[in-house]
């Protein structure tokens, strides 16, 4: 089980560790209820410098990224980001992703999760028929999501790059708190607002950007924020968690990301075929998010079913919201019941408990 | 940590406050509610059942994990705390206090002086 660079600073800080993705990961600090609500009213500190990065370069760098991932890299110029997702051959999900532009059909980063690296590493590298370079950065590569809407504010005296005008998906590259060639990314697993921050864990940066970080936004409370908050706050806006929402055996139009799916990209995907198919005949079963009306916390697994005691899904993420104070979930149904307002019954402990149908963001 | 000298306690970390000759408290130890961190659901479905020690009268549920409430001794389950319902957070901040999860009647009040006294659970958790 590997460290992050922050390690020390999770333990100075009081922080619940626990193993995740093959790194000793902080999972709490003040507790999930307090971190959640210092996200969303002010500003936190995460450390995901787990998640892997790799570099793309060359002439055909971007015709590689192309044909593996379901969104139109095409359309990125430099400085512009894009949520992704890699295919299998079957039309399952190899893994969701964030494709950086550095530079328009030259070089590109890749964000994956941590726990895919490997996987995604070698099935990109196994459609790299054209010789692009690929540099798999993950292990020097620090990464810390400072969310929140006082985030972009506590952050800019760091910097003379103007971030508070940095539009969603989108980044920056240059000096931040006295260190060279960091990425500033107006991106996040929130939807509180802020700011993503990769630089190389070299020397003493990670020390350096982690004080300088906390020193800033010491008025505004600013807080170290764990991965089980992280998972609250991601519920809330009902965005995919792989591994949970999505994984190599659903497709991404049942899992509602037909909108990163651009099946008339100007280029041929794996699985697109398949993809145009599934899309033609119509999804089976769809992934929803859903309240609770009775008592009781969905979690992941349970199954889902209908008045009659059918089971017609399974629950993929369930929580008690912090911020609604009621207990939400998301997870596949059958289309019949994927209707805005359809009730369903969550199987908690062979006990039917009542739950219905609603939009995402749950917030 | 708080190990009241008043209370018994399991392996399983539950507590047991006798509150007269057969009736007791039950809950869940500082130890406990620390490690599940914040508490949002106490689900004692058993009231009126009379259980074994060590089957599971009820659930308690974390932001990210539910976890089963063990009886730490053969017993009848009287009530539970409605206070609970809107305030589960009690746990945490009272766990041998507002927190406590279920009233019950010992089948034999003798069990109560078998479990571990509050030093032997503190060596424990230690």
């Amino acid at each position: 089980m590997k460290p992050t660079p922050f390690y020390n600073k999770h333990i100075a800080a009081g922080a619940k560790m626990a193993p995740f993705a093959g790194y000793n990961m902080p999972i709490s600090y003040s507790g999930i209820n307090d971190e959640h609500t210092t996200v969303r009213k002010g500003v936190g500190v995460f450390d995901v410098s787990h998640m892997g990065e790799f570099v793309l370069k060359g002439e055909n760098a971007l015709d590689l990224i192309q044909r593996v991932t379901t969104n139109d890299a095409s359309k990125l110029t430099d400085g512009k980001a894009q949520y992704s997702s890699l295919p299998n051959a079957t039309g399952g999900l190899v893994d969701d992703l964030i494709v950086y532009c550095l530079e328009a059909n030259k070089a590109y980063m890749l964000v994956v999760n941590a726990s895919n690296i490997e996987k995604d590493w070698n099935w990109i590298q196994q459609h790299n028929t054209a010789q692009v370079e690929m540099h798999n950065i993950s292990d020097k590569t620090c990464l810390l999501a400072v969310q929140g809407p006082a985030a972009t504010k506590i952050l800019q005296p760091l910097t003379s790059m103007d971030i508070m005008n940095l539009k969603y998906y989108t980044f920056t590259k240059g000096v931040f708190a006295g260190v060279e060639n960091v990425l500033l990314s107006a991106t996040g697993y929130t939807g509180s607002g802020g700011l993503e921050i990769y630089f190389e864990d070299n020397a003493d940066n990670a020390t350096k950007i982690w004080d300088a970080i906390f020193e800033a936004g010491k008025d505004a409370g600013i807080k170290p924020i764990g991965l089980g908050a992280r998972d609250t706050l991601r519920l809330e806006m009902g965005y995919c968690l792989y591994g949970n929402d999505i994984d190599d055996t659903t497709n991404p139009l049942e899992a509602g990301l037909g909108w990163i799916t651009k099946l008339n990209k100007p280029s041929d995907f794996t699985a697109k075929d398949i993809l145009t198919t599934t899309k033609a005949n119509g999804i089976s079963r769809k992934l929803v998010g859903f309240e609770m009306i009775e008592k009781g916390i969905p979690r992941h697994h349970y199954y889902i079913k209908d008045a009659s005691g059918n089971t017609i899904g399974n629950v993929t993420s369930g929580t008690q919201a912090p911020s609604l104070g009621k207990a939400i979930g998301m997870g596949y149904v059958e289309v019949s019941h994927a209707a805005l307002d359809t009730e369903i019954f969550i199987d908690i402990r062979n006990t039917p408990v009542k739950a219905k149908v609603v939009k995402f963001p749950f917030v | 940590m708080n190990f009241p000298s008043d209370c018994r306690y399991t392996k399983e970390h539950e507590w047991v406050k006798m509150i007269d000759a057969n009736t007791a408290y039950v809950g869940i130890t500082a130890f406990a509610q620390h490690e599940l961190g914040d508490i949002v659901y106490v689900d004692v479905p058993s009231v009126g059942n009379t259980l074994a020690a060590g089957e599971v009268f009820g659930t308690v549920e974390a932001v990210k994990t539910v976890s089963d409430l063990f009886l730490p001794v053969a017993a009848t389950i009287l009530e539970v705390n409605t206070g609970l319902e809107k305030q589960p957070e009690l746990v945490n901040s009272d766990p041998y206090g507002e927190g406590w999860m279920a009233k019950i009647t010992l089948q034999n009040p003798d069990d109560f002086n078998a479990l571990m006294d509050a030093s032997a659970y503190e060596a424990l958790v230690a």
